[in-house]
């Protein structure tokens, strides 16, 4: 009974006859809408604070990436060191090995030392050399083989600093963390700084960790990311070249000239599901069909590329069916009244409409396949140390390479710190990658849509 | 008995451009056209009339086999075109589609420009053997879709830019393009203003000394102002089929007579 009272009570009045006074009922209304506007504001202002904290804290943990310590050292190359006959045979050249190099650099370190006055306190070359890259000796070698006329003058040239002298120039190093560092010294630390002064240590660009290859766990400073990005730049055009007509055809297929029954149905349900598949079981499938059956060669950007392609194939039917629905059927219609066949009216008049769509996801689908790394890692693309770039296109595509997702997780697993700062390094490249596929798809967007 | 239909079908195209035979439309478990029997003259304007969801547009569909495109849609009985079956195994119907043409509801030009709008039919019918040839079918459609004058100036313009009444016109100047024998239009005044409907409806009085044109329209003033031959639909039916001025006058069946004076519909 009291139930119906107070329905009764709560019934709307009938509104203020002015339109002066706010009634209640706007009043709530406005009241709420308000709220909802502000709930809005809210969760925008957090995307942005998460945004502009992930972008900076990238940009300052990986800027360091960017640069690089090197030691400008004149280096004499002594004939009597590298080519003790004398004839510049380059198979003799070859048989000294980057040991025999390693006198060289001592003693133009200890040169170095004296010409800017300062007192040497290290008796060892070893301990001198700790101050440079272990693959110093490797540069110097690799420039003798390449010009054997070159020994016996005195050479200048830019050697890496060691991980843990980049490291102090770039502020991650310290006295108090070499405490107990079996690497470095704080005395080292002086002399650095002696060296630094005289302009032979010196911070510059680092154009070899965008374009070089990885290194070994203790060389971080001679680690880049270029050969897995051209690793992630064969994958895409796999992805591409694979995953375009085969989702494009197949989605005109499905929406234009399949009949609707089961098994169309089946067939649709089953493209969503594998959209949500975890893409690590496209990389066991692949593991199991590329490799372990077809017999394609293990880590190789064409099996990354085709895995990737599995996993990209679902987005790029779903977004292109989604757009060929977009096309009013009045055009087909108009086209079909004309004569036109079937055929003809997608390909003269629904394919173009749909371009702007089909192609926004495929770049997104492309974009999605670059970031994964997930189904690389059981096709042996992670942790593969690629040393040399690829030689030509088809080795590009069949000799094992690794990726830049592939890269990044591989350094962010290593021990010394300075492989850190390359892991938020290769992330700004990554990110650049993904912004460039972006603004492509915008591009071509915009041209397609201009022609109406 | 092989003799007589031929004698028949000779007859028949004397006086008829199509002749539908006991026509049925089922779309899935609906019986949208019972058993309708029409012959359509030729140079003639012919209107279908009656209210909304009688079948007068899925009859008009069937004219050109449009029907096709729709999974569930089942025609039986003989639609005949000049005395042959457009519905035999062996007529493809993009061909007859090239000989009957159609205008639509709404105006649907192409999003291209007014050039390619008219061109394209012709195009990809082979009707041009060059471009001078084109230029001059399109110059004759736009002037047979009483559009030339407005557009022979911005023929490179997008076709979807012009006003309502001008994209109908453009889209008739499409249709005509391909040269056609009988042109279907299924309401083709229903989204334009009076002003363009006039324009519409004097051009399709001119279209009638080249075309055989079937009209479908909710307008029953429109019907008696274009048509000679009407035919008003009921509930899937032909119902009453004759001279458009007979049907206005002086209908047969109760039903037309309601229709037309405002009873039912």
């Amino acid at each position: 009974m009291s139930d119906m009272t107070d329905m009764t009570a709560a019934r709307p009045q009938k509104p203020v006859n002015s339109l002066l006074v706010q009634d209640a009922n706007t009043a709530r209304r406005n009241a709420s809408e308000k709220r909802f506007r502000a709930y809005g504001i809210t969760a925008i202002a957090i995307g942005l604070v998460f945004l502009v904290v992930l972008i900076s804290s990238i940009l300052f943990k990986g800027v360091g990436a960017f640069q690089q310590t090197t030691l400008t050292l004149q280096v004499e190359l002594l004939e009597a060191k590298l080519d003790k006959s004398g004839t510049r045979d380059l198979d003799k050249i070859k048989k000294v090995t980057t040991f025999g190099y390693n006198p060289l650099i001592d003693d133009a370190i200890r040169r170095a030392i004296d010409e800017i006055g300062v007192e040497n306190p290290f008796r060892k070359g070893k301990d001198l050399r700790k101050m440079l890259s272990s693959g110093a000796a490797g540069q110097l070698r690799e420039f003798v083989i390449a010009n054997p006329d070159r020994i016996g003058d005195t050479v200048a040239f830019k050697l890496l600093a060691s991980s843990r002298v980049d490291g102090y120039l770039k502020d991650r190093v310290s006295r108090e963390s070499l405490a107990r560092d079996k690497n470095l010294t704080p005395v080292h630390l002086d002399l650095i700084d002696a060296l630094r002064d005289a302009g032979i240590v010196r911070k510059g660009f680092n154009m070899s960790f965008i374009t070089g290859a990885d290194a070994s766990e203790s060389r971080p400073e001679q680690a880049g990311i270029g050969v897995s990005m051209l690793g992630s730049f064969y994958m895409m055009i796999v992805v591409l070249l694979a995953a375009l007509p085969i989702g494009v055809a197949a989605s005109i297929y499905l929406e234009e000239f399949a009949r609707q029954n089961w098994f169309t149905d089946l067939i649709e349900v089953n493209i969503s599901n594998l959209a949500a598949v975890p893409s690590i079981v496209f990389g066991i499938l692949g593991l199991a069909v590329f490799i372990q059956f077809a017999h394609f060669p293990q880590s190789a950007p064409l099996v990354g590329g085709l895995v990737l392609t599995l996993m990209t194939l679902p987005t790029i039917i779903i977004s292109t069916r989604a757009s060929l629905k977009a096309v009013p059927p009045s055009i087909r219609e108009a086209a079909l009244g004309i004569g036109a066949s079937k055929m003809q009216t997608v390909f003269h008049h629904v394919l173009p409409l749909a371009m702007p769509g089909i192609l926004t996801g495929t770049i997104i689908g492309l974009a999605q396949a670059l970031g994964e790394t997930a189904p690389l890692l059981l096709i042996g693309m992670v942790g593969y140390i690629a040393s040399n770039p690829p030689e030509g296109l088809i080795e590009g595509f069949l000799s094992p390479n690794s990726a830049m997702p592939a890269q990044i997780y591989e350094w962010a697993k290593r021990a010394d710190p300075a492989y850190y700062e390359r892991a938020w390094g290769g992330i700004i490249i990554l990110l650049l990658f993904l912004m460039t596929m972006n603004i492509i798809a915008i591009i071509l967007r915009r041209r397609f849509e201009r022609r109406w | 008995m092989n003799d007589m239909t031929k004698t028949e079908k000779a007859l028949e195209m004397k006086t008829s451009k199509i002749s539908a035979k006991n026509v049925q439309v089922h779309y899935a478990d609906t019986h949208a056209i019972k058993d309708v029997n029409v012959e359509i003259e030729d140079k003639t304007v012919t209107a279908f009339i009656g209210p909304s969801g009688c079948g007068k547009s899925t009859f008009l569909r069937c004219l050109n086999r449009m029907n096709d495109t729709i999974d569930i849609c089942r025609v039986t009985g003989d639609i005949l075109l000049d005395g042959e079956d457009i519905y035999d195994r062996r007529v493809d119907p993009v061909q007859l589609r090239a000989k009957v043409g159609m205008v639509f509801q709404k105006p649907n030009p192409f999003p291209k420009s007014i050039y390619d709008n008219v061109a394209y039919g012709p195009r990809i019918h082979g009707l041009a053997r060059n471009k001078a040839d084109l230029d001059d079918i399109v110059e004759k459609s736009l002037r047979r879709g009483a559009i030339w004058n407005e557009v022979k100036d911005r023929l490179h313009a997008p076709g979807t830019g012009l006003s309502g009444g001008q994209q109908q016109r453009l889209c008739i100047a499409r249709a005509v393009a391909t040269e056609p024998e009988v042109l279907l239009m299924d309401e083709p005044c229903s989204a334009l203003d009076p002003i363009a409907t006039a324009q519409v409806e004097e051009l399709i009085d001119e279209l009638r000394e080249n075309f055989s044109v079937v009209i479908v329209t909710h307008s029953m003033q429109q019907a008696a102002r274009v048509s000679q031959k009407t035919a008003f639909f009921h509930m899937g039916n032909l119902v009453e089929y004759d001279d458009t001025t007979k049907i206005f006058t002086n209908p047969e069946d109760p039903r037309t007579e309601s229709y037309i004076t405002g009873r039912i519909g």
